[in-house]
């Protein structure tokens, strides 16, 4: 029991200041290493505005084109079930806004448990789900290698983990919240040397194609 | 050209590099939905033409050279380096199976522009030597004769002599101080003359004052293609000297893709300049032509026809609407495929795929998406304003045995023309 609450004081202790500094040093760093190549001007004549063009393509390519949602229909679905359950279990469970509150000392209000077990429990088979086209698509599989099964590793971990810490799953609860909160660090490691940092260059990189075909007067 | 190593190819490949790129390269997460948008996967099946995929060899250049942890894992040796032989197995998806048509970079979600970087990845190729003979040679003869195809200034005042005799109308050439300087493409001048001629008389009829240049008239840029932006520069700066020499207000850029991309979109950049005129699309024109009341027509053509949106045109080149003014100005049937304008798809030879005898097989298995299209609709003709697509999409046909004449929309105008009677 004891070694538990040592292993919890750990992770919410230093472990979590260390995955916390990575995460924050480490996304700074690849958001400041693309900033920095910079553009090069662009001397052609625009037809339409860049900047209203830019931003609303970073909105409008939330929705997927519909030529390509007819012919993968799972991977659109599975991707906004499984984003949009994420981001509900991570940012609108009370445990997780008091977290917040005492680290950044902001809050906004929660929903009820019993719905974020729900949506949770919702997120891990989609996650599961997603795991397995991943493997049987053909173009997913192809394209896949190490980083992509690491990326969904640690994007799941703290799903299940969270959702065997609810239900009290494993004993004592400490080792469970432990473990719970020591995949949130892992995720937190690995985010800024992966793909995951999509999570935050996806606005980047729709506002530049926007802003790209904006000039040209088309809404990408 | 100089001599193509990899150390050149390399140094392209690190040219390209921005932030737009490196964001691109940040966000993929191998969703594969880029590869539903490609024609050259959806008629192969084939997972390697997914079109991020055909991006490899610059992703390597960027994560090991541009990001700090790519960085230290090329030095611990746990990544893959851009060799020979990574380019050579990359040429057939970069050239072959991509035409720049630039579908994915509508559809991924995102927002990698992944046209835009098969165009800078193909500075790199080229530099290193790993580009198409048939690409190679267009280039060649484009900067060495003037034309990707040989034409030279005498073949074109051949038709200019030809077209004059049967419209009756002069072809101005070198004429200084007028507002327009017309440019054509190679297939224009030797298969598609009727183009020269509707042009004539639709100037004449709407009062337009026009030339053409002796020494700029070829509007294709085969360094767009390839990939060289020396080659490219070289081509643009032809007709800019004869532009600003002409001293004309605007310069129409012709019926064909990639030519408009060049002149209108990358020229500017490849000279490190503003132009002293403007670029227009001959649609651009028409249409302007068209609803200030100075060009008129007569007549409707009562077949069920579609319009094949040439991708640099309108999809990257923001020409969407003047087609579809201009056709229902002569056209009582014309009915839009069901993937249109900006989403359309391509002909299948664009990109310089056309120009690269060693990809007529794969063009000919993608042109089945054009093909369904096509079925869909059940069309009596099918009207583009390419003529490169135009060649492409009547091999095509032939191919699969479908019999629909495919027209130039500019020629198709000039065929309603209300002629002034002198």
């Amino acid at each position: 029991m004891s070694e538990s609450i040592d292993f919890l004081l750990w992770v919410r202790g230093p472990g979590f200041d260390i995955a916390l500094v990575i995460f924050v040093v480490g996304v700074l760093i690849r958001l400041l290493e693309i900033l920095v190549i910079g553009r090069k001007p662009d001397y052609s004549e625009p037809r339409g505005a860049e900047l209203g063009a830019g931003l609303l393509t970073v909105v409008t390519r939330t929705a997927p084109e519909p030529g390509v949602f007819k012919r993968s229909p799972f991977t659109v679905v599975g991707g906004y079930i499984w984003h949009i359950g994420f981001l509900i279990s991570l940012f609108l469970f009370v445990p997780h806004i008091e977290l917040i509150h005492a680290t950044l000392g902001v809050r906004w209000p929660g929903i009820a448990s019993n719905l974020v077990d729900a949506v949770a429990a919702v997120t891990i088979v989609t996650l599961i789900a997603m795991l397995f086209s991943r493997l049987n698509h053909p173009v997913k599989r192809f394209l896949s290698g190490p980083e992509d099964y690491l990326t969904w590793l640690v994007t799941f971990l703290p799903m299940l983990t969270g959702y065997v810490a609810y239900h009290r799953m494993i004993d004592p609860y400490t080792l469970a919240l432990g473990l719970h909160i020591l995949s949130v660090e892992l995720l937190m490691v690995v985010f800024p040397f992966t793909k995951l940092m999509h999570a935050f260059t996806f606005a980047l990189a729709r506002w530049y194609n926007g802003d790209m075909a904006g000039r040209r007067g088309v809404q990408s | 050209m100089s001599e193509a190593t990899l150390e050149r190819g390399m140094n392209a490949f690190r040219e390209q590099m921005s932030a737009p790129v490196a964001a691109f390269f940040s966000s993929c997460v191998n969703c594969g939905m880029c590869a539903e948008a490609c024609l050259f996967y959806t008629e192969t099946g084939d997972p390697k033409y997914t079109p991020i995929h055909k991006l490899e060899p610059l992703r390597r250049v960027w994560e090991q050279e541009y990001t700090l942890w790519g960085r230290i894992k090329s030095k611990l040796g746990l990544t893959e380096p851009v060799t020979d032989a990574l380019l050579e197995e990359w040429e057939m998806l970069i050239y072959d199976g991509c035409t720049m048509c630039g579908r994915c970079s509508m559809v991924c979600p995102v927002g990698n522009d992944i046209s835009h970087m098969i165009r800078l990845a193909r500075e790199g190729m080229v530099a290193a030597g790993y580009a198409p003979e048939g690409v190679k040679g267009a280039s060649r003869r484009a900067v060495t004769l003037g034309s990707p195809m040989g034409v030279k200034y005498p073949a074109l005042a051949a038709q200019i002599k030809h077209v004059e005799a049967d419209t009756g109308l002069s072809i101005p050439v070198d004429q200084e101080g007028v507002d327009y300087m017309a440019l054509l493409s190679s297939m224009e001048i030797i298969n598609f003359p009727e183009y020269l001629e509707a042009l004539a008389r639709i100037f004449k009829q709407a009062g337009v004052t026009w030339t053409l240049s002796s020494e700029a008239f070829e509007a294709t840029n085969s360094g767009i293609q390839i990939g060289s932006s020396d080659i490219a520069r070289e081509l643009v700066n032809r007709v800019v000297v004869a532009a600003e020499k002409l001293k004309v207000k605007y310069v129409i850029s012709p019926e064909c893709g990639h030519a408009y991309t060049a002149i209108r979109w990358e020229g500017p950049n490849l000279i490190g300049r503003p132009y002293n005129f403007k670029v227009v699309h001959i649609l651009e024109l028409l249409d302007e032509l068209r609803s200030s009341g100075r060009m008129k027509t007569e007549g409707m053509e009562d077949a069920r026809l579609t319009f094949h949106d040439p991708c640099q045109i309108v999809r990257k080149g923001g020409v969407l609407e003047p087609p579809r003014n201009l056709l229902n100005m002569v056209a009582s049937n014309f009915v839009d495929m069901n993937d249109s304008r900006e989403m359309n798809w391509c002909c299948g030879g664009g990109g310089g795929v056309s120009a690269n005898e060693r990809a007529e097989e794969l063009r000919l298995k993608a042109f089945k998406r054009k093909k369904t299209q096509l079925d869909e609709l059940n069309v009596e003709t099918l009207v583009t304003a390419c003529a490169n697509c135009r060649l492409v999409i009547e091999e095509g046909l032939e191919a699969y045995h479908m019999e629909i004449p495919v027209v130039g929309l500019t020629e198709m105008i000039a065929d309603h023309l209300v002629e002034d009677k002198e």
